[in-house]
């Protein structure tokens, strides 16, 4: 099985550990992960911002560089939902018949990284070891597009060490939202401030999620405002060891 | 151009108009996979039930306690109740003649005590009571008016739920579905009994 | 498919509105309103999810509610006509309205025909998205709300911010003050218990439905094969408007059709436990033309467009049209919740405001091509809604509308053009990382930035860029190979 690994332009520039890990994880599972050294983005950023013109050619190289894998993983539930919801529309609405083609074949092989294990992989207890308190945020990409349900949690309940502890209202998004959290700042801000304040709530010393954009955003509310509780993206505890802690 | 032509033809622009029959064979292929009915047993408690659950009042007698449980209902509360000529006379047998007026006027139900209806439907699934105004039932403002309204309610009249419901009701007439007595969520999003139409309601379910 | 601009005169935008961000910015410093919102609004959502769960075909029931109105709306004209003709057939007389202007003159000539000056108004978005009362006030005729939000409302001569409960953003104490002020029949020592405030309403307003000769409705649903309209309503307000005066008119948008009685089956059991979260609301009036002898002896339905067609024509917008105004979204919504509904700028606020009034206004006004944008995408509506409107859907869709038919925003347009050309590339993309990395400071993270990034840093720090980006990593170790090795 040929796997890549579409480490997304956030994790790629300002989170590399995050794609460190998934090469790690998957090495450590016995899964060769390949990088296709010709990938940028999603291009959800135009998309959603309504720029689709300049998201239809990053949809359209997102399909040259990623045609022919079995499985493409993403660590990215947000990523993984623009690509697989959104390339195959776009294209159609806006791109030529054979990049969408192209486009429309590609897609449903990307997987977000809890859908790649639990599903394709058939793994939930990956042998990791992460002897902290978390609380874990579902993102809502990952919640209501791509529906990956409790899959992260089942992950997470097999890490050894690892004391998981349920945060109130959790389905209720963070705020960042894209180019939401610059465009409307006040209202994502008092979004990330309710969301703080229940992660704060539950004691947990680690905060996990399966997008850095959101943690990011989180990070940056919890770090203003004196809090000590660390953003782990899901990737870092499922690839920590003991030999290896994250 | 009449507003008629007009926005008929924006619409005929947009979705031009098709045959009646291939539009009634989509109509038929429209997926209609809920359930007829979530309950199949015990309708006649789920009823009583979930027409309690809006805080109505409801007690179910045997048909020889009908006209001692309609007088006892109007016994407490004292005053003039409004009743449709059409109301079975076996049902306020029992009660003193003047506490009840036949078919009042519109402008006299405002004085009225209360008014004693029966129903066309009952939907247990809901607890819903649908008054056709058929003759044991009267004018709409009959038992919209008065603050006090007494509805008895046939075991045979009660559907198991909505679809069956809709099914033994005929639209050409007005309709008046009952859930329950005058409400309002409109002050925080919360529940309070008692505003424009009937603040009491009383229900008794005959079997 | 090119979708025809709107009507000029389409919703009335409230005056002077500002754009959603400065409008939300203000109400989220408002500590008192957000407290009223979240409170009602999490009430509510646990209620619905638990009326909703009660019934376990709710997703059959749900994806039937989407295809019957997606059966109408590919068949508009055909069950406008039946509809009319069922009307007219009972007794009613139907009218045509292109836009709200000609809705209002329509109204205010039937009122005018009866000779009188005053009406009873049951809740209506149709009437509120048309600004009648507005307009009825100018032909001097004044138009008396009897739905206790919407009194509250025009007591306070305030602007509703909810679809199903309007003066959602007053609390029982607000109100209190604001009946004992307004209020001349305003029992003394009222206290602010809700059913002291629903027993003040109730004896404020009985004299005036008793005394009515006229009143103005909206419909939940107009049935085309019968010619029978349908009001669900809470208070009793709605029967007493429907039944006590002469002279009934509903004013209606053309999507509100149904194809038949049946499908009531449908929309009754998904409307009350989508907005009130009840099994069933407590009162629902149907009724067909007029009934001699019982209630109204003249009705007249005022059929609206309004920008609809202007929705219909456009593929994904028009699902839109599936609304059947439960208010479901906002009670969900995060940034609703937040923002609160004044600054949506419209009648119809909210995730569904979100996607109707840039549709039915056009995305030219400030206001308008801001709505669009004024969600996180959370996805939350979608789930919630009884028609399935892929909210999200629309809204990205009309964000594209928003870029390319909206305002012009040079920046913004200058700055995305700069990043889709850095991502179309790997190598242009190394190269901004590269650059990144080696401006990178001491610090750990930014605190402050200048320019549009101020709005991130305002509140929250921003990550400094790591010393080697993933892809420099991976090429710099051959995927991590020579550094396991080393």
């Amino acid at each position: 099985m040929r796997i890549a690994l579409f480490v997304t332009c956030v994790n790629d520039t300002l989170f590399p550990d995050t794609g460190r890990a998934v090469v790690r994880l998957l090495r450590r599972l016995g899964h060769d992960v390949e990088f296709p050294e010709a990938q940028t983005c999603c291009g959800q950023m135009h998309f959603n911002t309504g720029y689709r013109d300049q998201a239809l050619p990053i949809a359209e190289g997102f399909a040259r560089a990623f045609a022919g894998y079995d499985a493409v993983v993403a660590p990215s539930a947000s990523c993984a939902a623009m690509v697989r919801d959104w390339h195959p529309k776009l294209a159609a609405e806006r791109g030529g018949p054979r990049p969408a083609a192209a486009v429309a074949d590609v897609a449903p092989r990307v997987f977000e990284l809890s859908e790649l294990l639990v599903d394709v992989l058939g793994v939930t207890d990956v042998g990791a070891y992460y002897p902290h308190r978390v609380t874990y945020h579902p993102t809502c990409h990952s919640l209501r597009m791509l529906r990956v349900g409790d899959r992260p949690l089942r992950l997470l309940r097999a890490v050894r060490g690892l004391d998981l502890v349920e945060l109130p209202d959790a389905a209720e998004c963070c705020g960042f939202g894209g180019t939401f959290a610059l465009k409307n700042a006040d209202v994502s801000a008092a979004m990330a401030a309710d969301k703080v304040a229940n992660v704060r709530g539950t004691g947990a010393g680690t905060l996990c999620a399966a997008d850095n954009s959101c943690l990011m955003h989180l990070g940056g509310t919890l770090t203003r405002t004196g809090s000590d509780v660390r953003t782990v993206h899901l990737a870092e505890i499922l690839a920590s060891t003991e030999e290896d802690p994250a | 151009m009449t507003a008629r032509d007009a926005v008929l033809g924006r619409i005929d622009a947009i979705v031009p108009p098709r045959a009646a029959a291939d539009i009634a064979a989509d109509y038929a292929r429209i997926d209609r996979e809920y359930l007829r009915r979530h309950h199949d047993d015990g309708v006649l408690d789920l009823f009583a039930e979930r027409v309690a659950d809006y805080r109505a009042d409801v007690r179910r007698v045997g048909p020889d306690e009908l006209a001692a449980a309609v007088a006892e209902i109007l016994a407490a509360r004292p005053g003039v109740h409004g009743v449709p000529s059409g109301l079975p006379a076996a049902w306020t047998a029992l009660a003193p003649a003047e506490s009840l007026a036949a078919d009042p006027a519109v402008a006299d139900l405002d004085g009225l005590a209360g008014a004693v209806t029966g129903c066309a439907v009952g939907i247990a699934e809901t607890g819903t009571i649908v008054l056709d105004h058929g003759p044991d039932q009267g004018l709409r403002a009959l038992s919209l008016v008065p603050d006090h309204h007494l509805i008895v309610v046939a075991a045979d009249r009660v559907a198991a739920d909505v679809p069956e419901a809709l099914e033994r009701l005929d639209p050409a007439r007005p309709l008046t579905f009952v859930s329950g007595p005058s409400a309002t969520s409109d002050i925080e999003l919360s529940r309070v009994e008692g505003v424009h139409g009937p603040r009491t309601l009383k229900v008794l379910v005959v079997a | 498919m090119t979708v025809p601009p709107p009507a000029p005169s389409a919703m009335p935008t409230y005056l002077g509105m500002p754009r959603f961000p400065d409008a939300a910015a203000r109400a989220v410093a408002d500590e008192g309103l957000r407290r009223n919102l979240a409170h009602a609004t999490t009430t509510i959502r646990g209620r619905r999810a638990g009326a909703v769960a009660e019934l376990d075909d709710w997703s059959a029931l749900r994806e039937s509610g989407k295809q019957i109105k997606d059966h109408v709306l590919a068949n508009l004209g055909h069950y406008l006509r039946l509809l009319e003709e069922r009307v007219t057939a009972a007794g009613g007389t139907v009218h045509w309205a292109r836009d709200a202007a000609e809705a209002n003159r329509i109204v205010t000539d039937l009122v005018r025909a009866t000779g009188e000056t005053e009406v009873v108004k049951v809740k209506s978005m149709a009437t509120q998205e048309i600004g009648l009362n507005e307009a009825l006030a100018e032909a001097d005729i004044t138009a008396h709300e009897t739905d206790l939000a919407e009194l509250i409302v025009q007591l306070g001569d305030d602007r509703p911010s909810h679809i199903l409960v309007p003066a959602i953003h007053r609390n029982r104490a607000d109100i209190r003050e604001l009946f004992a002020r307004t209020m001349p029949d305003a029992p003394p020592g009222l206290t602010d218990d809700p059913a002291d405030l629903a027993e003040a309403a109730r004896r404020h307003l009985r004299a005036r439905f008793l005394a009515a000769k006229v009143a103005v409705s909206g419909a939940n649903f107009a049935v085309a094969d019968t010619g029978t309209l349908v009001v669900l309503e809470s208070e009793g307000n709605g029967r007493m408007c429907l039944t006590l005066p002469e002279t009934l008119i509903s004013v209606m948008g053309i999507e509100k059709v149904v194809p038949s009685w049946r499908d009531l089956e449908v929309f009754l059991q998904l409307l009350p436990r989508s907005s009130t979260a009840e099994r069933m609301n407590p009162y629902t009036s149907s009724w067909t033309g007029v009934t001699p002898g019982d209630g109204p002896s003249a009705f007249h339905l005022v059929l609206l467009d309004n920008g609809r067609t202007a929705t219909l024509a456009d593929d994904v917008g028009k699902q839109a049209l599936r609304c059947i105004r439960c208010s479901a979204c906002l009670n969900v919504c995060p940034v609703y919740q937040r923002a609160g509904g004044h600054a949506y700028g419209s009648p119809y606020p909210g995730p569904i405001g979100a996607i109707l009034s840039p549709q039915i206004r056009g995305v030219g006004s400030p206001v308008d091509a801001s709505l669009p944008f004024a969600s996180s995408l959370c996805g939350a509506c979608y789930d919630v809604c009884p028609v399935a409107i892929d909210i999200p859907e629309v809204l990205v869709h009309l964000r594209a509308r928003a870029v390319e038919e909206g305002p012009r925003h040079p920046l913004e347009r200058a700055a995305m053009a700069a990043a889709g050309w850095t991502l179309r590339s790997p190598a242009r993309l190394a190269l901004a990382q590269r650059a990144a990395s080696a401006g990178r400071g001491a610090a750990r993270r930014f605190r402050r930035l200048p320019g549009p990034l101020h709005a991130w840093t305002d509140t929250r720090d921003l990550p400094v860029p790591p010393r080697e980006s993933f892809r420099a990593w991976w090429r710099r170790t051959g995927g991590g190979r020579t550094e396991e090795e080393a």
